[in-house]
């Protein structure tokens, strides 16, 4: 079975398959989590601000995004980003944005909407009593979700947050549709040009393997460590 | 264009919007003929729903029936059970599906004996059954630990009550723990069915021609792009209230009184 399993070519294909590969993953898995999450969070006070249209508007935005696969998403974005660019920059053609910024682009958007679920769940989670108390103190709201409720739900809400970023993580393989050399699509370029797609495809599974089992076992850990706590 | 500049704002947003619509829209598009000869884009792209419906339902079938025999697994007093089911999650639930899928299309046919091989790369439809297979395995592993939380929810007096009554324990899993637990874990079973049917358009790279891929597919020919996207959209939009009307309907009819859900 493995009898011609040629490991060289993994051994010389590591240092594009990290040094370009593995860091654009990883680049843009942190940075759309970050986007996501503030984006994310954004929507979620919308939401439960009590305006019934700013409710209403950011419902369906949460709505739209989840029942859309993430595929068809990307490529929404990846020939929206263009005119939006034009739109914003008001140039007279549409601009020309990079394999990067497109794909952050779509999945701040697109995890936003997962995120603002957690945390809408996180702020529900924290007792009616904190922000009356807050305002009791003369807090004004901006002040209250800022130094009161946001920290805690943050806090509370970390583990599934996490949790989010791994399937994140995973989810970045996708932009192999558009083509563009992260992880997935680094070993898929090399599989291809050396006719090893056997060793690169199982060489990749292994690497996602290794780092999702860590990462969630350290969410794991995490998540005793704050449920101690409490 | 003349425009009163006392408004310059608008006129500059305007002028914007002028390039925005550079992008020349044509919704009539859809009942042109397609060039692959199956009639109008809008046929191409109905075939692409009615395959991801397919390729959906195939694989939710799988994840259903492999997902709850895991789940149980976990719950088995039995120590190798519950290893088996935590091993069979955690493989199946660490690796992007999109791997997954590579792994079974270009993977399986090399690493097992030759004649396996040769029948797996000449069998017609291949990346259909693959996507079945990968993504059935692939949301099993969300179904088990759907059906181990709904297990473990149910009070510990069930189980003790199912064994003192001299039931077996297939028995109790069979006639009181389960039919609860299936009532109870509909609602997050109906989310992962969304998940199946969204994550049918991962195949697209696998040359499983689903929704999305027509939808590409009309982009090429047509470079109507927008048009095709939203049609899309729409589509995926519609199957989702769809399944979640239906599943209203039959959470209601299955709810167990006096249970948390049930009302």
């Amino acid at each position: 079975m493995f009898a011609n399993f040629d490991f060289d070519v993994i051994r010389r294909s590591l240092g594009y398959l990290f040094f370009d590969g593995m860091t654009f993953t990883l680049t843009l898995t942190g940075l759309s989590a970050l986007g996501g999450l503030i984006f994310g969070t954004l929507i979620a006070l919308m939401r439960l601000s009590g305006l019934k249209l700013v409710g209403r508007i950011a419902g369906l935005y949460v709505d739209l995004m989840r029942s859309l696969p993430l595929v068809l998403v990307i490529f929404w974005f990846y020939f929206l980003v263009p005119y939006i660019g034009q739109w914003l920059t008001g140039s007279s053609r549409p601009i020309h944005v990079g394999a990067f910024v497109s794909s952050l682009v779509t999945f701040i958007l697109f995890e936003a909407a997962y995120f603002s679920e957690i945390m809408r769940a996180g702020i529900q989670s924290i007792s009616k009593g904190q922000p009356a108390a807050a305002q009791a103190l003369g807090l004004t709201y901006s002040q209250t979700m800022r130094y009161v409720v946001l920290p805690q739900a943050f806090r509370n809400m970390l583990p599934v947050l996490l949790t989010q970023t791994i399937v994140l993580f995973q989810d970045t393989s996708l932009v192999y549709v558009l083509s563009i050399p992260d992880f997935l699509g680094a070993a898929s370029k090399v599989a291809q040009r050396d006719g090893r797609l056997v060793e690169m495809y199982l060489f990749a599974a292994l690497v996602y393997f290794i780092i999702s089992c860590f990462a969630s076992f350290g969410v794991r850990r995490l998540q005793s460590r704050i449920a101690f706590v409490h | 264009m003349a425009w009163p500049l006392r408004e310059p704002g608008l006129a500059a947003w305007l002028w914007r919007t002028e390039g925005f619509v550079n992008y020349h829209w044509n919704w009539r598009i859809f009942w042109e003929p397609a060039p692959n000869g199956t009639g109008t884009y809008l046929d191409m792209l109905l075939s692409g729903l009615v395959l991801t419906i397919e390729t959906a339902l195939c694989a939710w079938i799988i994840a259903l029936v492999t997902g709850s025999i895991v789940g149980v697994l976990r719950t088995l007093p039995s120590k190798t059970a519950s290893r088996v089911g935590f091993a069979w999650v955690e493989f199946f639930r660490n690796m992007p599906l999109l791997v997954q899928l590579f792994i079974w299309f270009f993977v399986l046919p090399e690493i097992v004996p030759n004649s396996w091989g040769l029948w797996l790369k000449q069998m017609p439809n291949a990346p259909f059954y693959t996507a079945v297979i990968g993504i059935g395995l692939f949301m099993s592993a969300r179904v088990a630990e759907q059906t181990r939380a709904g297990i473990n929810s149910l009070p510990r007096g069930q189980k003790l009550a199912a064994t003192a009554l001299g039931l077996t324990t297939a028995q109790t899993y069979r006639y009181v723990l389960l039919p609860m637990t299936f009532r109870i874990i509909m609602p997050p079973l109906t989310s992962e069915f969304l998940s199946t049917i969204k994550n049918t358009s991962v195949a697209i790279t696998i040359g499983l021609i689903e929704l999305t891929g027509e939808a590409r597919a009309m982009q090429e020919f047509s470079f109507q792009v927008f048009e095709a996207f939203t049609a899309a959209t729409v589509l995926y939009l519609l199957v989702n209230i769809v399944v979640v009307i239906a599943m209203r309907y039959l959470e209601r009819a299955l709810a167990v009184p006096g249970y948390i859900s049930g009302k």
